[in-house]
């Protein structure tokens, strides 16, 4: 018996028993039958010895997260459209949260603003698409730059301001996009929106449909996690956090504060862009509306809520802060309520966070 | 090796050095002394770079310095060890340690090795927050990490700041050994017997102009440096 629950047949069989109910028989088949190709293939791949050292050093490796993959990955054939609708933008959230980490909790520089590069993303491939018809793929790398030059731009004036200061100007240009996007009427149409955008293809094939749209959000989120990590752990990432330590104290090891503080607007805003242009293009339309104070404070709780400077609290505030008011929907009017309730309770409580970086007592 | 001439320093509005002269030779424990708003962290801040000086020429091994930025600045072998223990107060002390590397890195592990012969009790603690050391193991903390940096010249901004007696003692005794080692020294210190003690040379700076000058010697017997700052 006990054989049998370690062998790979009964841990397919409890995943699909698990999501049996939430679809219907001929899913649960085919997920017992990935399980059971996964599981067994297991041994093999490992022996495989893929680049295993970038791997440990991304946090992509190692049991709990490896779980978490397979679980997502496996997620769409078991989960109702509306479910899966939830977690696309559960990943937009997620990159827009790690985006928002490396500025906020890497370095210490807060942002109220960066809905505004959300923005800018999303806008970005919707006038390319709508007016030049140019696609998604060659669109996302220039959104991408597109934002990480307007964090530059808003970066070089801003980052000689510290603390409240830098947050005000940050808000000031949130709005600044919002407005201009509002009223600019011949070229963003203005609060109508602009509508028809096409979804990504793969060689003439449309990734429109919801699960093959969960996949790319899914790929380019874990792409994101292994790069941030990646940058985290190197010298730039040992920079970011001395700077957040103590700026004055980097610059006296002999860190340009300036230079990698306007690194770390230009990364992070970077994946703003990126969460824009697979917010515009799973939507298929934008407006203003979508991108107002509300959602950089949203963002930002989420990066706190996480845990700040922890890749995996910003996805687990991503998390929480999207699915939580999808279950709280039976809660109606209260919902709002009942989340900012649990946000007070847990900075009381747990001040760091859920999964806080370092322990934030030392040194207080 | 560093020479300030005619340096003048502002906040705004006021003036905190008025035309200034210090020079260092290499080898040499040099100090600055005065009473608080004399201007001494301002020089040392104006030195490092992180403030710009309204006029004047500050050398450092026969290259022109003011205007730069500090991290340029330290990369030329002249580093500052901050006022008040500016550590990372949530890295272990290892890590404080390694940050100080961070323009070269190259020999890592030995630079770690002399700093804990340095200083035994941070080998004892390496893993430990450096935010939980008590003031006195965080200077030597500050010290140490900006000798990880190879510095040719070290500035020290009042390391007996808020520390016991024997632990002030401790700091100047290590400085020395610096110095011993081939380390140039300038040292602003409020403490001023000790450090007159310690200087091969002192300067004295009284509201943004140096007032005396001579060696560490003379000064503790100047009539005026007495009265003023030793407190007969």
């Amino acid at each position: 018996m006990k054989r049998f629950l370690h062998s790979p047949v009964a841990s397919a069989l409890c995943a699909a028993l698990l999501f049996l109910p939430l679809k219907d028989l001929k899913s649960a088949v085919i997920l017992f039958v990935f399980v059971l190709a996964g599981i067994s293939a297991a041994p093999y791949i490992r022996k495989l010895k893929i680049p295993q050292i970038p791997f440990k050093a991304s946090g992509l490796s190692g049991f709990l997260p490896v779980l978490t993959i397979t679980i997502f990955a496996l997620l769409p054939f078991a989960l109702k459209d509306y479910y899966l609708d939830v977690l696309i933008m559960f990943g937009i959230y997620a990159l827009l949260a790690l985006g928002l980490n490396v500025i906020v909790g890497f370095t210490g520089q807060l942002n109220l603003g960066f809905a505004a590069f959300y923005a800018i993303g999303a806008y970005t491939y919707a006038l390319l698409n709508t007016r030049l018809g140019l696609g998604f793929w060659p669109s996302l790398p220039i959104a991408a730059c597109f934002a990480s030059l307007s964090g530059l731009v808003l970066g070089v004036p801003a980052l000689r301001l510290k603390g409240d200061y830098l947050a005000i100007v940050t808000l000031g240009f949130g709005e600044i996009v919002r407005i201009v996007l509002n009223n600019w009427d011949t070229f963003t149409k203005g609060p109508n929106g602009i509508a028809g955008i096409e979804p990504p293809y793969i060689a003439g094939f449309s990734l429109g449909k919801l699960q093959y749209y969960y996949y790319l959000v899914f790929m380019v989120v874990i792409a994101a996690v292994f790069v941030i990590r990646r940058i985290e752990f190197s010298k730039t990432g040992r920079a970011w956090l001395a700077i957040k330590e103590n700026e004055i104290a980097a610059s006296t090891m002999g860190i340009d504060t300036t230079a990698y503080k306007l690194y770390a607007f230009a990364f992070g805003t970077f994946w703003a862009g990126i969460a824009g242009t697979l917010f515009a293009a799973k939507m298929q339309f934008v407006s203003p509306e979508s991108f107002t104070f509300m959602e950089s404070v949203l963002i930002l709780s989420m990066v706190i809520l996480g845990g700040i400077g922890n890749v995996y609290g910003s996805i687990l505030g991503a998390f929480i802060l999207v699915i939580m008011p999808e279950l709280l929907r039976d809660a109606q009017l209260y919902r709002m309520l009942i989340l900012g309730l649990c946000l007070v309770v847990l900075m009381i409580f747990r001040p760091q966070g859920l999964i806080g970086a370092k322990d934030a007592s030392a040194g207080r | 090796m560093l020479r300030l001439s005619e340096i003048h320093t502002s906040y705004g509005h006021i003036k905190a050095l008025k035309g200034i002269d210090i020079e260092v030779m290499k080898g040499e424990i040099v100090c600055l002394i005065g009473s608080n708003g004399a201007g001494k962290s301002t020089a040392l801040m104006t030195i490092s770079g992180v403030l710009k000086p309204d006029c004047g020429k500050i050398e450092f091994n026969g290259q022109q310095i003011e205007g730069m930025d500090p991290h340029e600045i330290v990369g030329l072998g002249l580093s500052q060890v901050p006022e008040g223990r500016r550590i990372f107060p949530r890295l272990s002390v290892l890590e404080n340690l390694e940050m100080g590397a961070f323009m070269n890195n190259s020999g890592l592990k030995e630079k770690i090795k002399h700093i804990f012969s340095l200083f035994p009790v941070l080998h004892e603690r390496s893993n430990q927050p450096s935010g939980t050391l008590s003031g006195g193991e965080q200077q030597m903390l500050a010290i140490g990490r900006s000798l990880m940096a190879n510095p040719k010249m070290l500035l020290l901004d009042e390391p007996s700041l808020g520390l016991a007696p024997i632990m002030v003692s401790k700091i100047f005794k290590t400085i020395k050994e610096l110095n011993i080692e081939g380390c140039t020294i300038l040292l602003v210190e409020q403490n001023a017997r000790a450090a007159l003690r310690l200087a091969h040379r002192a300067y004295v700076l009284e509201s943004g102009i140096v007032k005396l000058h001579g060696t560490g010697e003379e000064l503790l017997h100047n009539e005026g440096v007495r009265k003023a700052y030793l407190g007969e």
